[in-house]
């Protein structure tokens, strides 16, 4: 048998939320050993072997005999809840306890749990992030810093402090707990949101990265909507949203792995079952009062994803969703996308002038695609020196190379542009 | 057509998940191969690398590990080869030399010599 692609690490995800569930979150580090030795026999038996019948179950089984040893090793040494250590205390108890504690029921939610305590209050987003790809993603230090584009340094730095924050909580996360699940969603569907942001219009420059982080983020997100309480019409618009982004994915870049803006992309490349399957989605976050976010981006994804060509894209609907959404989360890049429609919808002249109207747009200045919306809207205008100038601007800021080639392409552009005016004269 | 023995020793054992999903299907590839070219004449056992060494007249009995962990022996498979160079060629395969690991190749000794 094959070993599915991310075995390893969505294994990693679920054996290390269940040994920190068993453990204390306070012994993290334990559990994470004893999930690499079990990796480690794995490796060892399943190269030769192949890989067996059921790899989750053997790997499980592999982890709560590690668990069992480290328990036994450790009782004297560690301090565990005292549920635990009344259960390590005598041979009678300990082998049997712990097949309880791992018992198909038990280890049901762990992964929840563990997503729940990943957005502990004390940590800001981005170390939610970093923690949830380390821990629930089975991504190392170094491939987290990967996709970030930034130092294993700092990287290791931001999630050995944010497992001392989960450390002091001491238990994972109650999900049956009614009112606390409710109140801490928001800020789990926020973290996955940039999760799958990240992916979607990341600074990594691998796509293979990026595609790996928004799937990730939908992995994940589908592991929120099984729970009853976490099935709420906001998940599921943000479950939509991502479908639909998805679904264009494929076309984000070319042929020649060089970024593709939504204009040129082709269309018929679009996932259609993601597509399908994101308008399901759509249709059951329609069920309440609710009106987030999520609704309004999933639902101008869903006018993009839908219209078959550019031209016939319902500008004037995504316009009026970027207006609901100004008043629900207001923020510069959200001002920018809404100016962007309307010069779709308007021309040029009055995109540009709603971009210049964006009362903190200096809070864009270090955002490469605010000035290549202005040098675009230059650029249809007919000003292509401005339009040059502006893409100028917009190149220094790349991220990545792909950004890089994109805008040197539209800098060109302008510059043929500029050319045959002069040419004219 | 004769017989040797592969002793896989050392070999780094770190790495994340994935990339220890990657070296394992590196190699299955590579026994895969050599099993289909008709190589392998015992795919073998991986070892534990904790036991006991017993040692000297007086039978003394130790915890391992005996060797230093880049020495110790991991595993091993029993090769069908022409002769000591094809099996030394066949073994530049195994993954374990891209993680600072060695193959020993070992002629087992013939009875009729």
């Amino acid at each position: 048998m094959e070993a599915s692609e991310h075995l390893f690490r969505h294994e990693a995800g679920r054996m290390v939320a269940t040994l920190t569930r068993i453990f204390g979150t306070h012994n993290i580090a334990l559990a994470e050993d004893v999930v690499q030795d079990a990796f480690c026999r794995a490796f060892e038996v399943w190269k030769v072997r192949g890989v067996p019948e059921n790899p989750s179950a053997w790997l499980m089984a592999t982890a709560k005999n590690r668990a069992i040893d480290a328990l036994r090793r450790e009782r004297t040494a560690r301090t565990f809840e005292p549920e635990l250590s009344r259960l390590i205390q005598s041979e009678w108890t300990l082998a049997p306890g712990v097949e309880e504690l791992f018992s198909e029921n038990a280890i049901k939610d762990d992964l929840l749990r563990m997503m729940f305590s990943c957005c502990h209050p004390r940590l800001g987003e981005e170390a939610q992030i970093a923690l949830m790809l380390n821990i629930l993603c089975g991504f190392s230090v170094g491939e987290v810093a990967g996709a970030f584009v930034s130092t294993s340094f700092a990287i290791e730095k931001r999630i050995s402090r944010a497992k001392r924050v989960l450390a002091s909580s001491k238990k994972l996360f109650d999900v049956s707990a009614g009112v606390e699940f409710s109140s801490r969603l928001p800020a789990v569907q926020r973290a996955l949101y940039l999760l799958f942001n990240e992916g979607y219009h990341g600074a990594s420059s691998e796509s293979a990265v990026r595609a790996d982080l928004c799937r990730e983020a939908m992995r994940l997100t589908a592991i929120l909507i099984e729970h009853p309480q976490g099935a709420t019409p906001a998940t599921y618009a943000l479950a939509a949203l991502m479908h639909f982004d998805a679904a264009r994915l494929p076309t984000r870049t070319d042929s020649s792995g060089n970024l593709s803006s939504l204009f040129d992309q082709n269309r018929s490349r679009w996932d259609s079952h993601l597509i399908a399957e994101g308008q399901r989605l759509l249709d059951l976050s329609a069920t309440g009062p609710d009106l987030t976010e999520y609704h309004l981006e999933a639902a101008i994804a869903w006018v993009h994803a839908t219209a078959g060509k550019t031209e016939s894209t319902n500008w004037g609907h995504i316009v009026s969703l970027y207006d609901k959404l100004m008043t629900i989360r207001r923020s510069p890049v959200v001002a920018l996308n809404r100016a962007i429609a309307l010069g779709q919808l308007e021309g040029p002249v009055r995109g540009l002038e709603e971009i210049l109207a964006i009362t903190d747009r200096d809070r864009l200045t270090t955002y490469p695609f605010y000035y290549a919306a202005l040098g675009e809207f230059q650029y249809r205008i007919g000003r292509y020196d401005r339009a040059r100038e502006q893409f100028l601007k917009a190149l220094k800021l790349a991220r990545n190379p792909m950004e890089r080639n994109f805008l040197e392409a539209r800098f060109h552009a302008c510059e043929r542009a500029v050319q045959s005016n002069e040419n004219l004269k | 057509m004769s017989e040797f023995v592969f002793l896989y020793r050392g070999g780094s054992r770190d790495g994340s998940p994935a990339e220890m999903q990657q070296v394992m299907q590196k190699w299955m590839n590579w026994l895969k191969e050599l099993g289909d070219k008709g190589h392998i004449k015992d795919q073998g056992q991986p070892l534990e690398r904790s036991g006991k060494l017993v040692k000297g007249k007086q039978k003394t009995v130790t915890d391992g590990p005996f060797a230093e962990a880049k020495d110790i022996v991991g595993g091993y498979t029993l090769i069908e080869a022409r002769d000591l160079d094809q099996a030394a060629e066949l073994s530049k395969g195994c993954p374990i030399l891209e993680r600072d690991g060695a193959v020993e190749v070992r002629p087992v000794m013939k009875l009729s010599m």
